[in-house]
């Protein structure tokens, strides 16, 4: 048993060159917009609140992110909405 | 003839700026080159220790700004090389001292007599380093692979365009091929891409670089040189316009197989 938790401990922890990676392109993405991460929050707030005025929405299902290339950086809200089907569901 | 104006900076501080400065002027020099290296790191000079120069000072940066010698009173000759000289940082002043004008004014009086100017920048993005840049025609940043020094490189590069100056070209020092190797530091295509600038050296961890310190004998200076003194002598031949192949630093694994092919499009700026 421990045998193959550390078999399978070992082979998903990645190395730390890699997270080192991991890191370093979201703290640039930051650094790069100068938007914090408590930004982020309080812009997920708002558009919550103002789209939740028009629409139904998912608000537990709201993210919003960064997503980021060489020579862009991108801010990308995905908004879940209430459809029929999935009130339906619940 | 017209020199080319190369300001050498980092953000973080203790990346290798000086060493980079001093090896690459040499290597520059041993070229036939008429190199002056300017050490702008007021108040904290070093450049002076590295080239083994520091019991020639008798004027510096700052005495030339502030009229108290001629420009040429203050460039202390490198007796090993005809065509290496050092305009060396005051040290017992602060970088409140020196105005970008007063750096574009000594470069655009250097120019002519020389192939090139090497600033040796101060590390941070204050006013040392917003002077080291003033006059620079390029500017190449040096990193480590290292998470801190990586993100400073970034910070700076972002400031660079700003001001809209350049091109801005990737010095990666200290790389360590078995950490590399075992996945355990940031290797050249990781810094490469996250950086999203052009390469022009890697230079990996050498203890010959703090010993040719000890002595202030710049690596470069020896012929028979190490992997360090190479890989300096290859970032000069770049400079000049040379398409020189990237050194290998271990066995390519496909990472470098496929950064080697990658490098291969990437146009060589100047001259």
């Amino acid at each position: 048993m421990k045998f193959f938790e550390r078999l399978l401990g070992h082979r998903y922890k990645p190395s730390s060159g890699k997270v080192a990676k991991e890191r370093l392109r979201l703290v640039l993405a930051h650094d790069r917009t100068d938007i914090s991460p408590a930004l982020l929050e309080t812009l997920k707030d708002e558009i919550i609140t103002v789209i939740s005025r028009h629409v139904a929405i998912d608000a537990q299902g709201v993210q919003v992110t960064f997503s980021q290339s060489a020579h862009e950086s991108r801010l990308v809200a995905d908004i879940p909405l209430l459809t029929r089907r999935r009130r339906r569901k619940r | 003839m017209s020199a080319k104006v190369i300001t050498i900076t980092s953000g973080k501080g203790g990346v290798g700026k000086t060493t980079v400065v001093a090896n690459l002027g040499v290597a520059l020099a041993m070229r036939g080159q008429r190199v002056v290296v300017i050490d702008a790191d007021v108040g904290l000079r070093n450049l002076d220790v590295m080239l083994g120069l520091e019991n020639r000072i008798v004027y510096d940066l700052v005495d030339v700004i502030e009229g108290r010698c001629r420009l040429r009173q203050a460039l202390v000759r490198d007796k090993r090389l005809a065509e290496l000289f050092l305009l060396p940082a005051a040290q017992t002043r602060d970088k409140s001292a020196v105005r970008p004008d007063d750096m574009i004014r000594i470069c655009g009086s250097l120019r002519e007599q020389h192939d090139f100017i090497l600033i040796d920048s101060p590390a941070g993005i204050e006013m040392g380093f917003r002077y080291a840049i003033a006059p620079a025609d390029e500017i190449i940043i040096v990193t480590n692979p290292e998470v801190s020094a990586v993100r400073d490189a970034d910070r700076v590069i972002g400031l660079i365009e700003a001001e809209e100056k350049g091109p801005v070209r990737l010095i990666i020092n200290r790389i360590k091929p078995d950490m590399v190797r075992r996945g355990e530091m940031l290797d050249i295509a990781d810094v490469v891409e996250l950086l999203a600038i052009d390469l022009i050296g890697i230079v990996p961890e050498d203890k010959a670089i703090l010993i040719s310190a000890n002595r202030g004998q710049p690596l470069a200076l020896s012929s028979d040189s190490s992997l360090a003194g190479r890989a300096f002598h290859n970032i000069a031949r770049r400079l000049r316009g040379e398409d020189v192949p990237f050194l290998t630093l271990h066995e390519p694994g496909i990472f470098e197989r496929l950064l080697a092919f990658r490098l291969r499009f990437v146009r060589p700026v100047g001259d």
